[in-house]
C-alpha cells in the first residue's frame, strides 16, 4: 500500500466518527462513545502510516538523510502534517478532559480537509530541497512551527466558541468580534478551498502558492466581477453569522461543552504553544538564518511577523496571570493571536513581500 | 506596584512606571505597530521602490507618494530598525523587563527559600484540595504506606510528630517558580548579545573568483574592512539533482593564508561555514564571469586505456595521450540546450549545463567535431577515447557572506538559557503535599491535603491516583 491509501483510510475514518461522535451525544452511550474514539484513533495510526511511509519514499528518492527528508516540502504535506497535529492535540485533549464533545466538531474538520486535498489533485512526485533547505535546524523549525499553529488554532476555535456561548447582546463589542472574525476566517478557507480546485496546486511550496495563486480564483481574480461578487460574498457571509451566531451557543451547549472548560482549554494550548513557538519557531529559525547566512535576525517581514505574534501570546500570558483577566477580554486575545499567526504564515507572503515584487517591476 | 502612596520621590515615581505592566503593554504595541509600517516599507531600499509602493497601496499620484515617502523617511522608517527612536524603544523594553524582575524578584525568591513546612490545623483547614482516607492498620504501618505511596508519586516526604498524631510533608518542582524570571533573563542575554555584536562585529560580503584571494572584505557602500589574513577560493562548483536545474548544493573550496602561510583548507556550503580568528565565511551566492585566463580542465583516456589529465585555454588544443590526434577548443557555452528543432543555443547566464565544442584533428587534418557536456558522461566518448570535461575553472566566482560578531555566542547562551526558563515556566509545576495521620481505634485516619501553582487538574488527578493506591492494594 502506498501513502495515499492510507490517507484515504484515514479521512474516511475521521469522516465516520464523526457520525459516531454525534450518535453519542444523541445517545449517551459509553459503548458508543469508545467506538467513535476508536474509529479516531485508527484514522490517526492509518494517517502516521502515511505520513511515514511517505518520509521513506522521500527519503529513497532524495540521498539527503532520513532527518531532512522529513516530507513537509510543500502545501499539501504541511496541510496533512497540520491535520495530524489537530486529531492529536484532540486525542489528548478527550483522554484528559475525559469529554468527547469536541470530537464532533473536530473529525469532520479534519477529515474532509484530506479528502479535499485528495480530489483537489495531489501529486505523488517529490521535489528534493535546494541547499539552503538542507539542515537539521530547519526540519525542526518547521516542525514545531507547525505543532504550534496547530496549538494556536486550538486555542482560537475554543476562544471562538467560549465568545459565542458567553456573549449574549447581538449589539455587544464582543459578540460583534467573534462573528465577524469567524465570518472572515470562514471565506478565507473557502476561498482557499476554491484556489486549490481551480489551480490543483497542492503540491506547489507554500511561498510559490500564495506568491501565485491565493486567492486568484476569488478576491484576487482578473475578472473584476468575480473579485466583487467575492467581496460581496464574504460581506453576506459574515452577516448572517451574525445574524444566527446564537445557533451556535445553542449548539455548543447541547454538546455539554461548559465555558470554564473552554476558557480552560484556550489557555492550555496557549501554554503549549507558546514555549513550543518560542523554542521552535522563533529560536530555531534563528539558529538556521545564522548556520545558513551568518544573519540570526534580520527584521525581515517574516520574522517581525512572527515577533508580533510572540508579543500577542505573550501578552495573552501576562494578563492572565498578572492582571488576571479571565472572560471576553482574554478570549478576544487569543483570536488576535491566531489572527497573526495566520498572517505571519500567508500574509506576509501574499501582501508584504508580493507588494514589493511588484513595486520593483 | 499598584499601590498609590502620596509623597513618593521622583525615582520611585520613575520606578513605578518602569516596573508596570502598562508599560510593558504599550512597549509592546508600539514595537509591534512601527514594526508592522517596517514590514510594509521595504527597508534599506532605493526610494523609487518605496514610492511605488505607496502608489499602489494608496492609489495616490507619484508625487504626492514621494513627498509621503520623504516625511516617513525623515522618521527613520526606511531604514526604522537601526533609527534611534527603535533602540529607544527596544531599550526601554528591557528596563521594563529588568525593573519588573527585580520588583518581583524577593517575593519570589523567599518562596523559593523557604522549603515546605507542617501544616497548622487552622491551615490544613483552608487548603482546597484536600482528601480523606481510613487505613485499616496501626499508625507506624500507615505512615509506612503513605511514605511509600509518596516515594511512587515523586515526593520524599519528612515528619513531624504532633501530640497523638503525625503530619509527613513533601514538595518537589519548588524552583520551576523561577521559570519566568529565567525567561525574562534570556531575552535580556540576547538582547545584550545583539548589542555586542552592533558595536564590536560586522557584516560584510567578498566575491572571490576561482585562483584569487584577498586581504578584506566589503561593507555596504565598498568600504574595505581588513580581515588580518588572506583568504583564497581554489575552486567553485555547483552540483544539481540528475537531470534537473534544482541547485543540490553549492561548494567553495576555500584556503586561509595567514603570514603567507597556508594555514587552513575548508570545503564550505550553505549550512557548514568557514571560521578562523573569530571571523565567518559563508557561502551566500556565486557568479558567472569568463575570462582570457579561465581553464579548461579535462581528463582524456586513449581507447588504450592511457589516462592524461590537461588544461588550456580557449583556443587552445591538447593531445589524446599516445595517438597523434588532436583536439581544439572551439566553443563554449555555460548553460548548453537544444530546441525542439534540434538548434542548440544557451539557455542560463550560469554555468548550469556547462558545454565545450571540441574540434579533433589527426596530424593537423580535420577529422570531426563533438560538444562534450560536463554533467552528461554520455557525451564524453569520442571516436578516439574519452574525452571528461571536468571544469571551466577560474570561470565562475563564490559569493561569501564575511560576518564577524563577538555576541553571537551570547545571544546562543540567551537561547539556551531560555529554553530551560520556558520549560520550568510552563511544564514544571511546585507541588506541595501534606498528609496527617492519627490513630482510630486500630486504624488511621488520614487527611491530606495538596497544593500546586500550575497545571490544577491534572495535579488533582494525581492525588487521586495516590489515594486510590493507598486504598486499594489491601483491600
Amino acid at each position: 500500500m502506498d501513502s495515499s491509501q492510507f490517507f484515504g483510510i484515514s479521512s474516511i475514518a475521521y469522516i465516520l466518527a464523526m457520525v459516531v461522535y454525534i450518535a453519542y451525544l444523541v445517545f449517551r452511550n459509553s459503548m458508543v462513545g469508545v467506538t467513535a474514539t476508536v474509529i479516531t484513533a485508527i484514522g490517526f495510526l492509518s494517517q502516521t502510516a502515511a505520513f511515514i511511509i511517505r518520509w521513506k519514499e522521500f527519503y529513497d528518492m532524495s540521498q539527503m538523510g532520513l532527518l531532512r527528508s522529513i516530507p513537509l516540502t510543500n502545501l499539501y504535506e504541511s496541510l496533512i502534517f497540520f491535520i495530524w497535529c489537530l486529531i492529536l492535540g484532540y486525542l489528548i485533549i478527550e483522554w484528559k478532559y475525559k469529554n468527547r464533545s469536541f470530537g464532533a466538531f473536530i473529525t469532520p474538520i479534519a477529515g474532509m480537509a484530506l479528502a479535499f486535498i485528495d480530489i483537489s489533485g495531489m501529486d505523488k512526485s517529490i521535489h528534493p530541497l535546494v541547499p539552503a533547505l538542507q539542515s537539521n535546524w530547519l526540519l525542526a523549525h518547521v516542525t514545531m512551527s507547525f505543532i504550534a499553529y496547530a496549538t494556536f488554532a486550538i486555542s482560537f476555535a475554543t476562544a471562538i466558541m467560549y465568545l459565542a456561548v458567553s456573549t449574549k447582546d447581538k449589539k455587544s463589542g464582543a459578540y460583534l468580534f467573534w462573528t465577524v472574525s469567524l465570518g472572515i476566517f470562514a471565506a478565507v478557507l473557502i476561498a482557499m478551498g476554491i484556489d486549490f480546485l481551480a489551480f490543483k496546486v497542492a503540491v506547489k511550496s507554500p511561498e510559490a502558492f500564495i506568491k501565485s495563486y491565493l486567492f486568484k480564483a476569488s478576491f484576487r481574480s482578473d475578472s473584476g466581477f468575480i473579485a466583487a461578487f467575492s467581496y460581496f460574498a464574504t460581506a453576506a457571509f459574515v452577516f448572517l453569522i451574525w445574524r444566527y451566531g446564537h445557533g451556535l451557543k445553542k449548539l455548543i451547549t447541547s454538546f455539554s461543552i461548559s465555558e470554564d472548560m473552554l476558557d480552560d482549554l484556550t489557555y492550555k494550548s496557549i501554554a503549549i504553544g507558546f514555549p513550543i513557538f518560542t523554542l521552535g519557531g522563533l529560536i530555531f529559525g534563528a539558529i538556521w538564518a545564522d548556520q545558513a547566512w551568518g544573519k540570526y535576525w534580520t527584521w525581515d517581514p517574516k520574522e517581525t511577523w512572527s515577533l508580533i505574534t510572540w508579543f500577542v501570546y505573550a501578552f495573552y500570558l501576562h494578563a492572565r496571570f498578572l492582571r488576571g483577566w479571565r472572560g471576553n477580554k482574554i478570549a478576544m486575545v487569543a483570536v488576535l493571536g491566531f489572527v497573526c499567526t495566520i498572517f505571519t504564515y500567508l500574509g506576509v507572503n501574499l501582501l508584504l513581500s508580493g507588494l514589493h515584487s511588484y513595486g520593483g517591476q | 506596584m499598584s499601590d498609590k502612596k502620596t509623597g513618593k520621590g521622583i525615582v520611585d515615581r520613575i520606578w513605578d512606571v518602569f516596573s508596570s505592566i502598562k508599560l510593558a503593554v504599550v512597549v509592546f504595541s508600539l514595537i509591534s505597530l512601527t514594526s508592522i509600517v517596517g514590514t510594509v516599507l521595504e527597508q534599506q531600499a532605493d526610494p523609487e521602490k518605496n514610492t511605488q509602493l505607496l502608489v499602489k497601496m494608496f492609489g495616490i499620484g507619484h508625487d504626492p507618494a514621494h513627498s509621503v515617502l520623504g516625511v516617513l523617511e525623515s522618521l527613520g522608517f526606511t531604514d526604522m530598525y537601526h533609527s534611534w527612536w527603535f533602540m529607544a524603544l527596544l531599550f526601554i523594553f528591557a528596563a521594563n523587563l529588568v525593573i519588573c524582575s527585580i520588583d518581583r524578584l524577593p517575593r519570589i525568591l523567599k518562596a523559593v527559600n523557604e522549603p515546605v513546612k507542617p501544616l497548622s490545623p487552622e491551615q490544613f483547614k483552608v487548603m482546597t484540595l484536600k482528601r480523606e482516607v481510613v487505613l485499616k492498620e496501626r499508625l507506624d504501618s500507615a505512615k509506612g504506606t503513605m511514605e511509600a505511596a509518596l516515594q511512587k508519586a515523586g515526593f520524599k516526604a519528612g515528619v513531624s510528630q504532633e501530640d497523638g498524631s503525625l503530619q509527613l510533608y513533601a514538595e518537589k518542582g519548588r524552583y520551576s517558580r523561577l521559570g519566568v524570571y529565567v525567561t525574562h533573563l534570556s531575552i535580556l542575554l540576547i538582547l545584550i548579545g545583539a548589542v555586542v555584536g552592533l558595536f564590536l562585529g560586522y557584516n560584510g560580503s567578498l566575491n572571490l573568483l576561482e585562483g584569487t584571494s584577498s586581504p578584506v572584505a566589503y561593507m555596504g557602500k565598498g568600504i574595505e574592512v581588513p580581515l588580518g589574513f588572506e583568504i583564497r577560493c581554489d575552486d567553485f562548483d555547483v552540483s544539481y539533482y540528475d537531470n534537473s536545474d534544482t541547485p543540490k548544493s553549492y561548494r567553495s573550496w576555500l584556503t586561509v593564508l595567514d603570514n603567507g602561510r597556508e594555514v587552513m583548507k575548508k570545503e564550505i556550503e550553505v549550512n557548514t561555514p568557514l571560521k578562523y580568528k573569530g571571523i565567518t565565511f559563508y557561502q551566500s551566492s556565486y557568479g558567472y564571469s569568463p575570462n582570457q585566463d579561465s581553464l579548461f580542465r579535462f581528463t582524456v583516456t586513449a581507447n588504450d586505456g592511457k589516462k592524461q589529465d590537461t588544461q588550456l585555454k580557449f583556443g587552445q588544443a591538447f593531445e589524446i595521450p599516445g595517438t597523434k590526434v588532436t583536439a581544439k577548443v572551439l566553443d563554449f557555452s555555460p548553460a548548453l540546450s537544444m530546441d525542439q528543432s534540434g538548434k542548440l543555443f544557451t539557455y542560463a547566464e550560469m554555468m548550469n549545463n556547462p558545454a565545450v565544442f571540441l574540434e579533433f584533428a589527426e596530424e593537423g587534418k580535420h577529422k570531426y567535431n563533438q560538444w562534450i557536456l560536463k554533467r552528461y558522461p554520455e557525451t564524453w566518448r569520442v571516436q578516439d577515447g574519452m574525452v571528461e570535461f571536468k571544469d571551466l575553472w577560474g570561470a565562475q566566482y563564490t559569493g561569501l557572506q564575511v560576518r564577524k560578531d563577538p555576541g553571537v555566542w551570547i545571544v546562543y547562551l540567551g537561547c539556551i538559557i531560555m529554553g530551560i526558563g520556558l520549560y520550568a515556566a510552563f511544564f514544571m509545576s511546585h507541588a506541595r503535599i501534606w498528609v496527617r495521620l492519627r490513630e482510630e481505634k486500630s486504624s488511621t485516619r488520614v487527611d491530606i491535603a495538596a497544593s500546586s501553582n500550575k497545571n490544577k487538574l491534572a495535579f488533582e488527578q494525581k492525588i487521586e491516583k495516590l489515594v486510590k493506591s493507598v486504598m486499594s492494594p489491601k483491600s
